[in-house]
């Protein structure tokens, strides 16, 4: 029977963690007992982007946005807006300009700047369901190229598209490819690189979720171009979900004959199979995951000899990261003008960030390559909440570095962001505030680089140690100004000497953070203080004339040691405080600042 | 195919080999680069960054131990860079290292001390170094010790375990800046598997692998008035023990070795080539037995102990075809508690017996519950090559300053055929001279060449008294596993089959001294000692076993004949299967 309506809901890991699961079976069970269950469709998809307003559920035709939705909301959607046509309108989500409330999708901020290639079908078709991905013309671009293309032309037409891989690196994929193409020998191997580590990156498992399809056909047209008749995804085991769908959809693959052999009736046969990694950071770095497939601790090899010449089992072999891999079926069913019209002349196409801290919309994102970095947060992600002031933004997850608010205009780009001394890596974008202390950011980023290191070369193992032992001092209070030029001379160092990309970015953090807050190390240094008041032993709450006297403060304290009577200017007991921070937290005129301890030593005695 | 390119190095024109990598180009045109990690041939991997340098201007510097040459290539080896990043890493290095070097294995010739030496090392890193017992030191197995706090995770230990023994026994623990080197799982090494061919304690640059330490139980027992302190040395520690005191690798200092030994107060010495001239007697008559009698063949033999290990571990379905005897060590240590201990009228448990070996696997055989008797083992003690030259340093004797001596113990005169047992075929060599002597009654050649040299496996065949006799020599665990997966497969009958768990045999065994590795890069070390050993047998008067007048003599007023009950009781033993990782 045909469906008038079409519920979509989010199955992503963020709405899944929401109870989704639970929602979508109250749904089915509710629409039964109001007998709708033949009219009203239920599909769960892949993710929506907007992670932060989970569960998301999209209501076809009228392409009704709800967010936040729970389980007591289910009875009101299939009553009100379902049986009744009404739509829910206390679920809607505002914009962030003009607050107004918004029905559709399609009229939210949030996607409206958006260019949707590899999350292209993310939120749009049932991950389980292989018709789907069908009806959204997937395989067509393999069957196309199967019956019209000569492997020359296929890697031909990626080199003219201009995509660059996404994984961090950026090298051009056609001529990673053509590398792989020239080699000869009788086995060659495509990997699907789905070791996603960096911290608060998860579009690789998004794709992985909510479109497996495309990943397989891409590593298929990828295994004809190179001469491959195997691929294996390494994937991580902590991503079940992808693990479960990708396995169901190689199964439906097969099923259909468009893996196995001679696919499409060709000569061609490719077949895919699945390797659990075990969460190691290093492992996305492609010698040390090929290592990790052969069943080796995986740790880096020389480069070269290259993955291209001498990769998995010693043959030739080809990696490439999910979001790469999700690009290219569109590029060959758009063509390679259509895809590089997209972007910039460097960096053609998209590019999937994953959106996190102070921001409002937190989720995933996707753009045009060129797009500014203040679209981005302002526009697309909302902005800072709670009226705070925008201080930097972190790009390129334990690799990259800090970029400040005077390089907000910077278009998004591999050059642009590696001239700031930041870089694209795999695509996290954490929005830092007034709140954040850089020194302690440099930190959380460096102790999971030192956690994370393989082991293996001398300045990655024991260098990110050092530098970690002298931030932590820093926090500490215990930091000297030779400290910061050791941070500096060791942090140069390990970049020009690591074997692996882990420990030539690993100081990136570090040395950006150097350079752009400078005084906020000399602050935590000289004076003793962590301005921002994250590092306890730095920090000293004072509330200074500013203050309303709305109590918030005393409120939020939970250890008591705010007074003051209402319309009066309150007062912190240094002694009672434990430099938690919710007081800071509270206030809403900024009243309440770290302060240097000697200053108020000082006060003391004027007083 | 290599052709001539052109490079520039530090601002002059050199002519490099295409093949060549830039530490070798460097090496060649005796430019220094510093270098901690590389191993050629065995580890290649870049580790250690000390090789860094800039090519071409590139931002990023690269491993010059990887990095091969090309024409045009312009290449700075040492600008204030360099060397800033160079002394960075070794003060990194330098900052996690427990230094003790006064009592350090490696106290003469540590690569990593004499790299800090030569540069500015930092110390105002905080000195993290923390000795963790429970992974840190790894001292059960009684033949060597792992001790974490001296190791700079370099990775050759791991490579040469992985490439020279095809075991991988010890790998790469936990990671980051808590990696250390060990066996799986936390296993103690006794129970890991490993054979003990001491391929991993020549491979490391510091002292954080050695044998089990055995100098201070000598000194002791020498010390004591109570006891006859007898010595053994075996016949590739002659060839060897000179280049712990300058001399150039292959320096035969047998007459310095014996004089050492006398000043150090030992109260007799022997000579363990005198018992491989019987074990040719022994072995050389069992084998003639399975010959005749149709016993289990091909016969192997069994004189290295790291060989026993590894086919107890690994492939016990052969124990069948081992050999019975015992190595020379363990037959000269019988001799000593038994025959020498009748004629001197001592009680055996009086006699310390110490062995002088280039093995350290020599340290587990000793302790075998077979060898010995009554509650005393027949080897009490056994030192490596490279403790014993600790014991002559530390008695502030130099061997370059010592006249030339003779051992003056009764079981010290040997043939050519005991010396040769030092190198890989030699026991096949000395074996084949006997054996076809007895069996054509009349005297046979000497010169078995094919069974030299250092290819992996060595075939022969050769017609004696009619007979076809296939032999075939292999060394190494690589080796040795290669000939026994084809053994399994193989229709052509062996007859006799010489084993050493170590490649080049025991000129190259894990007690020798170590060679640093740029050394080792110009030169093959099996070949310059096993040449001097050779030159000994060329140089002898008796070469052939059964013809040393001592042996002959020891049958007659003591054993009886070869593989008599007495032989038998003190010269044989037996073998049994082991299983690796048993204690999970």
């Amino acid at each position: 029977m045909f469906e008038r309506m079409q519920l979509l809901i989010c199955g992503g890991t963020g709405c899944l963690s929401s109870h989704a699961m639970k929602i979508k079976e109250m749904f089915i069970e509710t629409l039964k007992t109001m007998h709708l269950e033949d009219e009203v469709g239920i599909v769960m998809t892949g993710c929506f982007g907007l992670c932060e307003r989970g569960p998301i559920i999209i209501v076809y035709p009228d392409e009704t946005f709800y967010a936040n939705v729970s389980m007591n909301d289910v009875k009101d959607i299939c009553e009100e807006h379902i049986l009744k046509g009404r739509p829910v309108k206390r679920l809607f989500v505002r914009n962030e300009k003009d607050r107004q409330q918004i029905a559709k999708f399609t009229q939210l901020d949030f996607y409206a700047k958006q260019k949707r290639i590899a999350l292209r079908n993310c939120g749009q078709i049932n991950p389980l369901d292989i018709d789907e991905y069908i009806a959204k013309s997937g395989y067509e671009a393999l069957g196309q190229i199967l019956s019209n293309n000569s492997p020359e032309e296929v890697i031909d037409t990626m080199i003219k598209s201009g995509l660059r891989g996404r994984g961090g690196g950026g090298f051009p994929t056609g001529l990673k490819w053509q590398f792989a193409s020239r080699e000869r020998g009788d086995q060659k191997y495509v990997i699907c690189n789905a070791d996603e580590g960096d911290p608060g990156a998860f579009m690789d498992r998004a794709i992985l979720e909510g479109d497996p399809h495309s990943v397989l056909e891409a590593m298929a047209i990828c295994g004809y171009a190179i001469g491959s008749t195997q691929g294996y995804i390494y994937v991580r085991a902590e991503y079940p979900v992808a693990v479960e769908r990708l396995e169901h959809a190689i199964e439906q693959a097969r099923a259909y004959n468009l893996l196995g052999k001679h696919i499409f009736n060709s000569d061609f046969s490719f077949d895919i199979d699945i390797r659990l990694g075990a969460g190691a950071f290093v492992c996305g770095e492609e010698t040390a995951l090929i290592r990790s497939i052969e069943g080796d601790r995986g740790m880096p090899k020389l480069k070269p000899p290259f993955p291209a010449v001498k990769g998995l089992w010693g043959k030739s072999t080809n990696v490439n990261n999910v979001e790469t891999l999700a690009n290219i079926p569109v590029i060959f069913l758009k063509g390679s003008d259509w895809f590089r019209s997209i972007g910039t002349e460097k960096s053609p196409g998209t590019k999937v960030f994953a959106l996190g801290g102070k921001i409002k919309h937190t989720g995933l994102v996707e753009i045009p390559m060129g797009t500014t970095l203040r679209e981005v947060i302002f526009d697309i992600g909302g902005g800072i909440p709670n009226k705070r002031q925008f201080k930097a933004v972190q790009t390129g997850g334990p690799s990259g570095g800090c970029i400040t608010s005077e390089h907000l205009q910077t278009p998004i780009e591999f050059e642009t962001l590696t001239a700031l001394g930041s870089m694209m890596g795999s695509g996290g974008m954490i929005v830092m505030d007034e709140d954040n202390c850089m020194v302690d950011v440099a930190r959380f980023y460096l102790d999971f680089t030192v956690d994370e290191s393989c082991g293996k070369c001398t300045p990655c193992r024991e260098g990110t140690r050092q530098m970690l032992d002298i931030l932590n001092r820093i926090c500490d209070g215990q930091g000297t100004l030779k400290d910061l030029d050791t941070l500096e001379s060791l942090g140069q160092m390990i970049k020009k000497t690591s074997l692996c990309g882990l420990g030539q970015t690993a100081p990136n953090p570090v040395l950006s953070t150097l350079k752009h807050f400078r005084e906020e190390y000399m602050a935590h240094v000289t004076n003793h203080v962590c301005p921002a008041g994250v590092c306890a032993n730095l920090t000293n709450f004072h509330i200074d004339e500013s203050c309303i006297g709305c109590t918030k403060c005393s409120k939020n304290c939970p250890v008591d040691a705010i007074s003051g009577s209402p319309k009066q200017l309150h007062v912190i007991d240094s002694e009672l405080c434990i430099r938690c921070g919710a007081c800071k937290k509270a206030c809403p005129v900024g009243a309440i600042t770290s302060q240097p301890r000697i200053k108020e030593l000082n006060h003391e005695q004027t007083s | 195919m290599s052709k001539p390119v052109n490079i520039v190095i530090n601002g002059a024109p050199y002519v490099a080999s295409s093949n060549q990598t830039v530490l070798e180009a460097a090496q060649d045109n005796d430019i220094f680069i510093p270098r901690l990690c590389y191993l050629k041939d065995i580890h290649e991997e870049g580790n250690c960054r000390l090789c860094s340098i800039k090519i071409n201007d590139q931002p990023q510097l690269k491993p010059a131990c990887r990095t091969i040459v090309s024409e045009g290539m312009r290449i700075i080896t040492d600008d204030q860079d360099i060397y800033d990043y160079t002394s960075m890493n070794l003060s990194l290095l330098a900052n996690k290292h427990h230094f003790e070097c006064f009592k350090c294995s490696r106290e003469d010739n540590c690569e990593f001390l004499d790299l800090l030496r030569q540069y500015d090392i930092e110390t105002e890193f905080s000195n993290s170094f923390e000795l963790d017992h429970e992974t840190y030191y790894h001292d059960t197995s009684g033949v060597m010790v792992i001790d974490s706090s001296k190791c700079i995770l370099c990775g050759r230990c791991v490579s040469a375990c992985e490439k020279l023994s095809g075991l991988g026994i010890i790998s790469f623990n936990e990671r980051g800046s808590k990696t250390y080197v060990g066996t799986a799982q936390f296993h103690e090494l006794k129970d890991a598997g490993c054979i003990y061919c001491g391929k991993c304690i020549q491979a490391c640059p510091t002292g954080a692998l050695s044998e089990k330490d055995d100098v201070v139980n000598v000194e002791r027992a020498l010390r004591d008035p109570s006891k006859t302190v007898v010595v053994q040395v075996a016949p590739a520690v002659r060839v060897a023990l000179g280049e712990s005191f300058g001399m150039p690798i292959g320096t035969n200092v047998e007459g310095q070795m014996f004089e050492a030994l006398r000043c150090l107060g030992f109260d007799e010495i022997f000579d363990t080539n005198f018992a491989a001239d019987l074990t040719i007697m022994e072995e050389g008559n069992e084998f003639l037995k399975r010959i005749q009698q149709q016993g289990v063949l091909p016969m192997f033999t069994s004189c290295s102990p790291g060989w026993i290990n590894y086919l107890e571990l690994y492939h016990p379905e052969y124990l069948p075809n081992l050999s019975s005897c015992k190595s020379p060590q363990q037959m000269t240590g019988a001799l000593i508690k038994t025959f020498y201990a009748e004629k001197m009228s001592l009680d055996p448990k009086q006699i310390v017996s110490v062995s002088i070996m280039p093995c350290i696997a020599k340290k587990g055989e000793a302790r075998r519950k077979d060898m010995g008797r009554d509650g005393y083992q027949d080897v009490d003690y056994v030192l490596t090559t490279r403790e014993f030259s600790r014991l002559i340093k530390r008695h502030r004797l130099d061997l370059n300053q010592l006249p030339s001596s003779k051992p003056f113990g009764m079981l010290a005169g040997y043939t050519g055929a005991g010396a040769i047992f030092g190198a890989t075929g030699g026991v096949m060599e000395a074996a084949l001279r006997t054996v076809s002597e007895i069996l054509e009654e009349k005297p046979t050649m000497l010169d078995f060449k094919a069974v030299r040299g250092h290819a992996d496996v060595k075939e022969a065949s050769y017609t004696i008294a009619g007979q076809t006799i296939n032999v075939a020599v292999v060394h190494g665990g690589i080796a040795i596993k290669m000939f026994l997966d084809y053994l399994k497969d193989s229709s052509k009958q062996y007859h006799f089959v010489e084993f050493m768990g170590c490649t080049g045999g025991c000129i190259n065994g894990g007690g020798q001294p170590i060679v640093p590795a740029k050394i080792r890069d110009q030169c093959d070390v099996r070949e310059l000692r096993a040449h001097a050993l050779y030159a000994i047998d060329r140089q002898s008067t008796i070469r052939k076993s059964h013809k040393n007048p001592f042996v002959i003599d020891l049958y007659e007023t003591f054993l009886g004949s070869p593989n008599s009950p007495k032989a038998h009781a003190l010269l044989h033993t037996h073998y049994t299967k082991r299983t690796p990782y048993e204690h999970i």
